[in-house]
């Protein structure tokens, strides 16, 4: 886990993100483009076949990117966060040929969140440090379990029978993980 | 708002869900949940974001065999092609005209709101709509159980999910209300009633139980590369 100045960097690639998805500005793109490749390509290299697999699935979900930028709302999420869900989506149509069934919030029966505070924008980058900071100072049971739930596609039973745990016990893990990175996002600095 | 809703999703199933790793059938009980619940749409975007810091932090090797300004050339080149078409895509999202019962993605699946549906009767006033989705290992279906009735023909030999839309079951001591999930397994005898005030109205996922068809597809599979 390298130890940099994210707070300024993801702010930053916001800034780029809004650039892509107003202007089509390439400048932009290439600087998100060089950050973000590498680590899509890894995150495919996970369950494709080969590199070629991978870097094929890297272009495709970059290209996703640079095509839907214009609907990236800082207010709800962080760059990584938003490349994240495509790079998972495409991950899921390429390997199991599944669809993934979604909410719809323009749908009328869908219920709305309670109006947000302001400075949303500002929230979220904030948030986006307190929670880099807390999955730091995870246990490293709990942060192994999720890369393995993130990064792999496999089921918690299975990662419970790879470990040579119960099912239990991974379930507690998960809990007690998220219960630790929800308290750290409600202390307010 | 939110705080109608008073049984969520466990952090494990959501998990699933967020990571990608969780089949079509479960997928829908809990994307269906989420349309109904704000609270449970915080806690997966906390998720997302935790999948978003490990995609920043996942390792790879700076030095491989991919050129990196090589794959930047090849990623500029479709920029141009894609522009143009890229313009047309991108409708600004508005919000749907009308009112619905049935929140997506489950009214897509169904084909329809509540008084478009066609139910077939189960016996003793129960109702059922199978929903077909291309996973194999879970069952999809919509619910009727009549006011202050037992949940029908129910035995699960593993999960089940069950998202109430309209009216509400109590389950021992707890009531399942609109937008409610409860989730069961092998583990918990259970007898969901209709409260007596209305008909209830739930989508229940459940394990599918294995076909002797879909077990040859499954063994066929590897030589057939599917
Ligand atoms: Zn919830
Ligand atoms: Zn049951």
């Amino acid at each position: 886990r390298t130890d940099r100045s994210d707070e300024a960097v993801q702010v930053d690639f916001a800034r780029l993100l809004a650039s892509v998805g107003r202007h089509k500005d390439v400048e932009a793109f290439e600087q998100l483009f060089k950050f973000y490749s590498p680590k899509v390509r890894a995150y495919m290299a996970k369950l494709a076949r080969d590199g070629q697999a991978a870097d094929e699935l890297m272009q495709e979900t970059m290209l996703a990117v640079w095509n839907k930028a214009d609907q990236f709302d800082p207010a709800r999420g962080n760059v990584s966060s938003w490349i994240f869900t495509i790079a998972r989506n495409l991950r899921i149509d390429a390997f199991r040929r599944a669809k993934r069934p979604n909410f719809d919030p323009t749908d009328p029966a869908f219920v709305p969140d309670d109006v947000q505070a302001a400075d949303v924008e500002y929230e979220q980058q904030q948030e986006a440090e307190r929670l880099r900071r807390a999955m730091e100072t995870l246990p490293p049971e709990q942060y192994e379990l999720l890369k393995m739930s993130f990064y792999r596609e496999v089921s918690h039973s299975s990662i419970a029978a790879e470990l040579g745990l119960p099912m239990g016990t991974v379930k507690s893990r998960i809990r007690l993980a998220f219960a630790k990175l929800r308290s750290a996002l409600e202390e307010r600095t | 708002m939110s705080a109608m809703i008073n049984h969520h999703v466990s952090d494990e199933l959501l998990l699933d869900y967020a990571a990608g790793t969780l089949g079509e059938g479960w997928s829908i009980a809990v994307a269906t949940h989420l349309a109904l619940s704000p609270e449970g749409r915080a806690r997966l975007a906390l998720m997302e974001n935790a999948g978003g810091q490990l995609l920043e932090d996942i390792d790879f090797d700076a030095s491989a065999e991919v050129d990196q300004n090589d794959s930047w050339q090849r990623m500029k080149a479709k920029l141009s092609t894609e522009s143009a078409q890229a313009q047309r895509i991108s409708a600004p999202a508005t919000r749907a005209a009308g009112s619905a019962t049935i929140p997506e993605p489950l009214r897509s699946y169904l084909g329809g709101d509540l008084d478009q549906l066609k139910w077939r009767a189960l016996g003793r006033g129960a109702y059922q709509i199978r929903i077909p989705t291309g996973d194999e290992e879970s069952e999809v279906r919509l619910l009727k159980i009549p006011a202050g009735k037992p949940v029908p023909e129910h035995s699960h030999g593993g999960r089940e999910l069950t998202v109430v839309l309209k009216g509400a079951f109590s389950d021992g001591e707890q009531v399942f209300r609109r937008g409610d999930i409860e989730e069961a397994d092998e583990s918990l005898t259970h007898q969901p009633i209709a409260t007596p005030d209305e008909d209830c109205i739930c989508l229940a996922v459940t394990d599918a139980p294995l076909k002797f068809k879909s077990f040859i597809v499954r063994l066929v599979q590897p030589a057939l590369g599917i």
